[in-house]
């Protein structure tokens, strides 16, 4: 019962973070450090390739099927480790209610184990859904000015595109139950289902949408910036880090290993949606005047190269999605984390009010700058290893979109460059005299992020191998 | 009568001798308390009394009445739905001016006509257990004898109710021209060998159902439900949008089901237009309220616009037992999740109040202030939304399942578009509970209330976490009809 034990305990330790405010207010943050360091415990015990079955409504086929393998591993783990980030990230930032907060987080990291582990349909529906409403307590209740446009924004997307999925995941099945005479909501028993060509490519595209709108792609993004930049510090940092992953996640779970052949068909509009994506997030990034605005559109070009390497579909192409996905969890969340601090001190998001902040805090100036240059793609660093590898796995597939992608890099380090021009260099804002500097609290945690980063870039392998497995069980080409 | 029939009848034969006794009691001795304790163990001793009823299985006591799983079943609900109106009706009537003990003995025979129509299979008995129901409520909604809008509301009932009334009498004509009979049974045989296509009988069978829609609220026979929800008592409300909805529906789907109307394209048709201008409709204008209780009349609207895929299944669906299943499933959710909200509304309305909290702005900060009542409310809220986890999502995956299992593709899309709107304004409530407020006021809560609020609550989110329990009740209650 242990991945199972593993999200239940995230559950219970949000109530007792919930409840442990009645003893003392800083108790929540950290009770929830503790419990998302058991949880990291839990998490070790776990053996790859695990699987739990039981029922659970029998009359629909649908048990509760909890699976860990290499990917799921390496994302719960991602999982995790953010979570800690985020805690840390608003030790100081939020100024009521922290067992509510505190609350809201760790059934966030909860909902967010079980979408990466279920391999129910309907399991993973009820993770995709319920994952969402503590997010959105955390964007409503300790959100910056515009919160109760931005959380409604996001509800609203993730929500209607998740009931077009809703709907296919029971076209899906009820297909399958014509077919076959067995209703079942299990992802192997569906995986060789066979389905008209007709209704396997509407289906696709019910699943396609949903994911898309979470990755987010472009033209589904326009919620993105606004619930990062209205979220507090920790919300940011687990949207951006953990949560547009479940959109890469699915994309790469189910859409293509359920219609393989329907996926195929819609490979060069997907790949010109990721290469899209990719230029016109860095291109919209690059105009933002707002700190934590151009971090999220940078998201959008980031998250359009892991579009691209799923439906490229080769082993170079999603192993590069992979490490992407992981070094975008880092590399933002560290951004994300910058931008919060920035505002706790200053007051502002906005770039026109910083400048020349490196000589009144040399250790956030230096923080940056290494993950302006993880962002931008330089080569050393987990995100040039997942750029890379994408483009060259899509390379084989379509020429011209990766060329397309690959102008997109350039994009970057016009934004990132920018980014730590605006507010890090130049001449110094004479309002800003003094400015506290990142502490050891703070340090530690960006230090563990940009050693992640190196690892990474330096030997991608560790987390190749325990992804390979999961690649070649698709039945992905070479 | 054998002594079998006085076994089927034993649930309404209890819950009448418990009517009787309240007459009594009023009369002799006026206490609040009693008259609540009464009536809640009048409907606790119907509720135990089914439990013998069931032994009967399917059983003709005349052929007005027929007592069978499927009426066990919605019996269960509605005594249920209305053992939790009293017990919130006790703090909202405690402290109002006037007497309260007579509002019991309304709530009581109003059930005792739900259940009639529960078990009608014959349009005498219809007619009879609608209007027991129908002639309660006016006097329930107009009630408290302080400030117009309850006399207001109450009369608007009235009117319109009657002129629904009137038209489904009108259809019955109809369909007994055609047929030559008023029990459901033989209009089903007539519907298998006679002449389907028989013009009379299609336009009584439509009339009646647009009959039944004024009583069902259905677009666009609903103008007269957000007055009449705004202006009744919050636990009449409660009552109006649970029980005499669920009970009419019961006669519809049984009568439905009986006599195959819905085999007839014209019928299936008008039915599936006004399950679509509900949902649809339904959703928008609740986009427009700034009133707690008109959005949730809105809403009331478009779930029983969801629920006419139910109906519609029957047709739709080789598989009779899943359409009951689905119609079984849903109104046991939404019945779960909507006395969860109202339970919410009437504990925060003052006694010196003429109106009832109403504004959405009233529910600003509640989070900070009462957080238990908040959560459950949020609880109701998100069900009403289908978040999964909750009732509402099990009721609306049943709808989807036998959505797509009848292709009834159209309306699925009406209820995706339904849906989707309907997340902006139970998110608005949310919302507003969880800003930060500290000019306005709210009523303390009381034990007995919030112990009624935080069980329903429990309810929804087990129905929604564990549904199997309630699927296996269903099917085994309708395995006999189907």
């Amino acid at each position: 019962m242990t991945i199972l034990w593993l999200i239940l305990w995230l559950l219970a330790g949000g109530l007792i973070a919930g409840f442990s405010e009645r003893i003392h207010p800083n108790a929540p943050r950290w009770v929830s450090l503790g419990v998302i360091a058991v949880a990291f415990v839990l998490l070790w015990g776990i053996p790859i390739d695990d699987v739990q079955t039981a029922a659970w409504i029998p009359r629909f086929g649908i048990s509760v099927i909890l699976a860990m393998d290499g990917l799921s591993f390496a994302l719960v783990a991602l999982n995790l480790f953010l979570g800690i980030v985020a805690v840390v990230s608003s030790w100081n930032e939020i100024e009521r209610s922290h067992g509510f907060f505190q609350f809201n987080l760790l059934w966030t990291l909860a909902g967010v184990a079980g979408v990466f582990t279920a391999l129910d349909l309907f399991l993973f529906f009820v993770f995709w859904e319920v994952m969402l409403v503590p997010m959105y307590f955390l964007i409503a209740i300790w959100g910056h000015e515009a919160r109760a446009y931005a959380a409604m924004k996001f509800f609203l997307f993730t929500q209607i595109s998740g009931l077009l999925m809703l709907f296919a995941i029971l076209a899906l099945v009820y297909v399958n139950y014509a077919a076959t005479d067995v209703i079942t909501f299990s992802y192997k028993a569906l995986l060789g289902a066979t389905i008209d060509p007709e209704i396997a490519y509407w289906l696709m595209l019910g699943f396609f949408v949903a994911f898309v709108v979470k990755l987010p792609g472009v033209p589904f993004h326009t919620w993105l910036p606004d619930a990062h930049t209205q979220a507090p510090t920790a919300g940011s940092v687990l949207l951006a880090g953990i949560l547009l992953k479940t959109g890469a996640y699915g994309l790469l779970r189910f859409v293509v290993p359920l219609f393989p052949d329907a996926a195929l068909d819609f490979r060069w509009p997907a790949m010109l949606l990721g290469a899209v994506s990719v230029v016109y997030g860095g291109y919209v990034a690059y105009s933002q005047s707002d700190f934590k605005r151009l971090v999220a559109y940078s998201s959008i070009s980031h998250m359009g190269f892991v579009l691209l390497g799923v439906f490229a579909w080769n082993t170079v192409a999603v192993q590069g999605a992979v490490v992407q996905m992981v070094a975008h969890g880092f590399s933002t969340a560290a951004l994300f984390m910058m931008a919060g601090a920035l505002q706790q001190r200053l007051h502002t998001r906005e770039m026109g009010e910083m400048g020349g902040l490196w000589a009144r805090a040399p250790r956030m100036g230096a923080v940056t700058l290494f993950f302006v240059i993880a962002s931008l793609g330089m080569p050393g660093l987990g995100n040039f290893v997942g750029e890379f590898m994408v483009l060259l796995g899509a390379f084989q597939v379509n020429v011209p979109l990766t060329i397309v992608a690959a102008a997109g890099i350039v994009v970057a380090a016009v934004y990132a460059l920018s980014l730590m021009q605006r507010s890090f260099q130049g001449t110094p804002n004479p309002d800003v005299a003094v400015m506290a500097d990142f502490g050891a609290r703070e340090m530690s945690v960006m230090i563990l992020m940009m050693l992640a980063l190196v690892w990474l870039g330096v030997y991608p392998e560790t987390l190749l191998g325990l992804s390979r497995p999961v690649l070649m069980g698709m039945g992905l080409p070479p | 009568m054998s002594s079998i029939d006085y076994l089927a009848l034993a649930p309404h034969i209890t819950l009448t001798a418990a009517i009787m006794l309240l007459v009594l009691l009023v009369s002799f001795w006026r206490n609040h308390l009693a008259a609540m304790i009464l009536t809640v163990g009048g409907f606790a001793g119907a509720f135990a009394a089914l439990f013998f009823a069931i032994r009967t299985a399917t059983w003709e006591v005349t052929p007005l009445y027929l007592f069978d799983g499927f009426a066990a079943f919605f019996d269960g609900m509605i005594l249920i739905a209305a053992a939790v109106t009293a017990l919130i009706s006790f703090r909202y009537l405690d402290g109002r001016t006037g007497r309260q003990e007579e509002y019991y003995l309304l709530l009581a025979l109003a059930t005792l006509g739900a259940m009639t129509l529960v078990s009608a299979q014959h349009f005498a008995s219809l007619l009879l257990g609608l209007e027991i129901v129908s002639i309660s409520l006016y006097a329930l909604v107009a009630y408290p004898e302080e400030g117009n809008p309850p006399l207001e509301a109450a009369l608007k009932y009235l009117v319109l109710s009657g002129v629904g009334s009137t038209i489904m009498l009108f259809g019955m004509a109809l369909v007994y021209h055609a047929t030559g009979t008023m029990a459901f049974d033989e209009m089903g045989r007539f519907a298998a060998t006679g002449d389907r296509s028989d013009l009379w009988l299609a336009a009584g069978q439509a009339i009646l159902v647009a009959g039944i829609a004024f009583k069902l609220s259905l677009v666009p026979f609903h103008m007269w439900t957000p007055d009449v929800y705004q202006g009744a008592p919050a636990p009449v409300t409660a009552y109006l949008a649970t029980v005499s909805k669920a009970a009419v529906f019961a006669v519809l789907l049984r009568f439905a089901f009986r006599t195959d109307m819905l085999d007839n394209g014209a019928v299936f048709g008008i039915v599936a237009i006004m399950a679509i201008l509900s949902m649809v409709a339904g959703n928008l204008l609740a986009l427009l309220q700034e009133s707690v209780k008109r959005i949730l009349a809105y809403s009331s609207i478009a779930h029983l616009g969801y629920l006419m895929i139910g109906l519609l299944a029957v047709a739709a669906l080789a598989d009779h037992a899943m359409a009951l299943e689905t119609s079984l499933v849903f109104l046991a959710g939404y019945l779960a999740m909507t006395l969860t909200a109202f339970a919410v509304v009437t504990e925060l309305t003052p006694a010196d109040r003429a109106t009832d909290v109403d504004l959405v702005n009233d529910y600003t900060g509640l989070f900070w202030r009462r957080p238990v009542l908040a959560s459950v409310f949020t609880v109701a809220l998100l069900s009403l939304a289908g978040i999964p986890l909750t009732a509402g999502f099990i009721a609306k995956f049943y709808l989807f399942a036998a959505g797509v299992e009848g292709a009834l593709w159209t309306l699925i899309w009406a209820m995706i578009l339904g849906s989707a709107i309907s997340i902006y304004y139970y998110l608005k409530i949310v919302f507003a509970m969880t800003a930060r407020a500290d000019d306005v006021q709210h009523r303390s809560a009381s034990w007995a209330g919030t112990v009624t609020a935080v069980g329903l609550a429990l309810l929804v989110v087990a129905l929604g976490t564990y549904p199997t329990p309630l699927i296996e009740l269903v099917r085994m209650l309708v395995d006999g009809i189907g």
